[in-house]
């Protein structure tokens, strides 16, 4: 190795670690928070102070709910804007994209008045329903579906195979990396929603993580061990996901950012 | 099966077929062959139904088939790319059609395994597509049709993916299928070769029309037109645009005595198989130009003084070299005339 070439290792190095470490540093001055002046009795403190146990029970309902009609509006979706032929595919199909580019408070109050009046506020059909279609996953799913080769639906169909059939057993199978990267990304996006839930629902035991989470940091604005010790916990499903499946999410974002 | 005037025009105005009329009958073995952006495939698909001709109609037996779903139509279809599942074993993949119809589990094995042996490819069930060779991959996409018992197997250029010698190989092991399932077949190419060593009949399509429908012998020796004569045959059949004179031919871009036939005075695209070419004896001086050794024979590359060009077969055993001057025999009697638009002159005397 050459000295130009040692250096130009070196520094690379130097600056992933400078850039590991500013991103660790929120995490470990939020665990090492959490446990001071108490310990590990800090975390049983803080999930006995608010109903954590019923956040995370409505957050695993909501995400998982949400994360499953998303997985099959898309799919169904992104298949006829890959493989069908109708009438204006794609002016619907740019119509579908656009939306993606309305930021949330511009629909916040509109959508509030629809769930108003279908007498949804407050219901787990507030949480749910409106983010079960997803433009974006649906852009990712048809973008993979249109790789898949012609002559396979073809096959398919001279094979006795109808639409759905296709869909279900050729075009999904196929499609498992694409369906991960379209899980994870709404697993996480439901998971960390705060703005939403916070607006449609009222009562305590509808609340979701973030939104509970929030009421407990006005609540405890002080005290700042069982703070971090309820933030810890929070966040740890999500590191969990992320430890287990850290490979296929950077290759999901990678993905994602590069698909034509 | 048979087309009843069938035209089939693409949305950009692009017609594919035109008026496209045809028997198929019961255990035939008939290639569509034609040069690409024919129509050939559009026909195959369209009695696949995976296209649906403009106006006309298909039949399959008494049935017309026309409007109905690919699936119901009881035909399977070899694809160029071989169209596998990628996700499926060879087993699954042969299977799946047989699911899709709801056969019971012990059934499916039975017409896998059967149709497996036929093929000698029983180690290769549990493996997945891109796990197998070009060849094996052939093998299983027609394993798939075999497993069906349909009424007709479609084959779209099947072998053009392949190397030259698996394609001979395959070749041979398709006719040997046919005669064995006695299943009617319908096969599309480009290829010459494989149309007249496969095929019971051919079709010869140009431009979406049909130029003409004949055993591959009748083909070669009496081609209708002179495309057809042009495109069966390798080396290609040689062409002259040609005048007759009192029975007279001769060249009408160079200098040279063709011989005599039995023709009204005019001109004429006059043909002659590179078989029929003698070099040697008595005829019109010319010179080598190449000479390609194939083993079994030898082509020759001659070119006359006044500028006629010619291609002659001839036995390996022929010792002309390249530049050496030869004398070349067109005998007008074995020669195919056609008019000027192409058309073949009957000359039955």
């Amino acid at each position: 190795m050459t000295s130009a070439s040692v250096l130009k290792e070196g520094s690379r190095h130097i600056l992933l670690a400078a850039g590991g470490v500013v991103m660790i540093l929120p995490f470990a001055w939020m665990i090492a928070t959490s446990l001071e002046a108490g310990g590990f009795r800090n975390y049983a403190d803080a999930w006995r102070e608010v109903p954590f146990g019923t956040y995370f029970m409505n957050t695993f309902i909501v995400t998982g709910l949400t994360v499953a009609g998303v997985v099959v509006t898309s799919a169904l979706a992104a298949y006829a804007f890959a493989t069908m032929e109708f009438r204006g595919k794609s002016a619907l199909f740019l119509l579908f994209l656009s939306t993606m580019m309305v930021p949330q408070p511009v629909y916040l109050a509109p959508s509030y008045v629809i769930l108003a009046r279908l007498g949804w506020v407050d219901t787990f059909m507030a949480l749910i329903v409106p983010w079960t279609a997803n433009v974006f996953s649906i852009f990712l799913l048809r973008q993979h579906f249109r790789t898949i080769p012609r002559s396979l639906y073809e096959a398919a169909k001279l094979d006795g195979c109808s639409d759905f059939m296709y869909l279900w057993r050729i075009v999904l199978p196929l499609s498992r990396s694409v369906l991960v990267t379209v899980i994870l990304f709404d697993v996480i996006s439901s998971w960390n929603s705060f703005m939403w839930p916070l607006v449609v629902t009222n009562s305590e035991n509808m609340r979701v993580l973030q939104v509970g989470l929030s009421y407990f940091n006005q609540e405890q604005a002080s005290n700042y061990p069982i703070l971090m010790a309820a933030s810890t916990f929070c966040t740890l499903p999500l590191l969990l996901l992320f430890v287990l499946a850290q490979r296929q999410i950077v290759s999901s974002y990678s993905r994602s950012g590069l698909k034509d | 099966m048979s087309f009843r005037g069938v035209t089939k025009v693409f949305p950009r105005g692009i017609r594919a077929l035109a008026d496209f009329c045809l028997d198929i009958a019961d255990g035939e073995f008939l290639v569509i062959v034609g040069p690409s952006g024919c129509g050939k495939s559009t026909t195959l698909r369209m009695l696949a139904g995976i296209e649906e001709p403009t106006s006309g109609r298909v039949f399959i037996g008494d049935t017309d088939v026309t409007g109905l779903d690919p699936g119901d139509r009881d035909v399977a279809m070899v694809f160029q790319n071989y169209a596998l599942y990628p996700h499926m074993t060879v087993f699954d993949n042969m299977a799946f059609a047989l699911r899709m119809r709801g056969e019971s589990r012990a059934e499916i094995d039975r017409r896998v395994s059967e149709a497996a042996g036929i093929l000698g490819m029983e180690g290769l069930l549990g493996r997945r597509p891109r796990d197998l060779s070009g060849g094996e991959r052939q093998r299983v996409a027609v394993g798939r049709a075999i497993v069906r018992k349909p009424a007709a197997f479609l084959f779209d250029e099947p072998l053009s993916n392949l190397d030259a010698k698996l394609r001979l190989q395959m070749r041979s092991e398709l006719a040997r299928l046919h005669a064995r399932l006695g299943a009617t077949m319908i096969y599309v190419t480009h290829d010459q070769a494989e149309a007249m060593t496969l095929g019971d009949r051919i079709v010869v399509l140009r431009d979406g029309v049909v130029q003409q429908v004949a055993e591959p012998l009748a083909l070669y020796e009496r081609p209708v037109n002179a495309f057809v004569a042009g495109f069966i045959g390798t080396p290609a059949m040689n062409m002259f645009r040609v005048r007759c004179r009192s029975g007279a031919i001769e060249p009408l871009e160079a200098a040279a005595d063709l011989g005599r036939a039995d023709l009204p005075d005019g001109e004429y695209i006059m043909g002659v198989r590179p078989e029929d070419v003698s070099v040697g004896g008595a005829g019109i001086p010319a010179s080598v130009e190449l000479v390609e050794t194939l083993g079994n024979e030898k082509i020759i590359y001659l070119a006359t003084p006044g500028g006629l060009q010619f291609v002659a077969r001839c036995s390996p055993s022929f010792g002309a070299r390249q530049g050496d001057a030869v004398t070349v025999g067109l005998p007008a009697g074995k020669a195919h005339f056609f008019d000027q638009s192409g058309e073949r002159i009957a000359r039955d005397a």
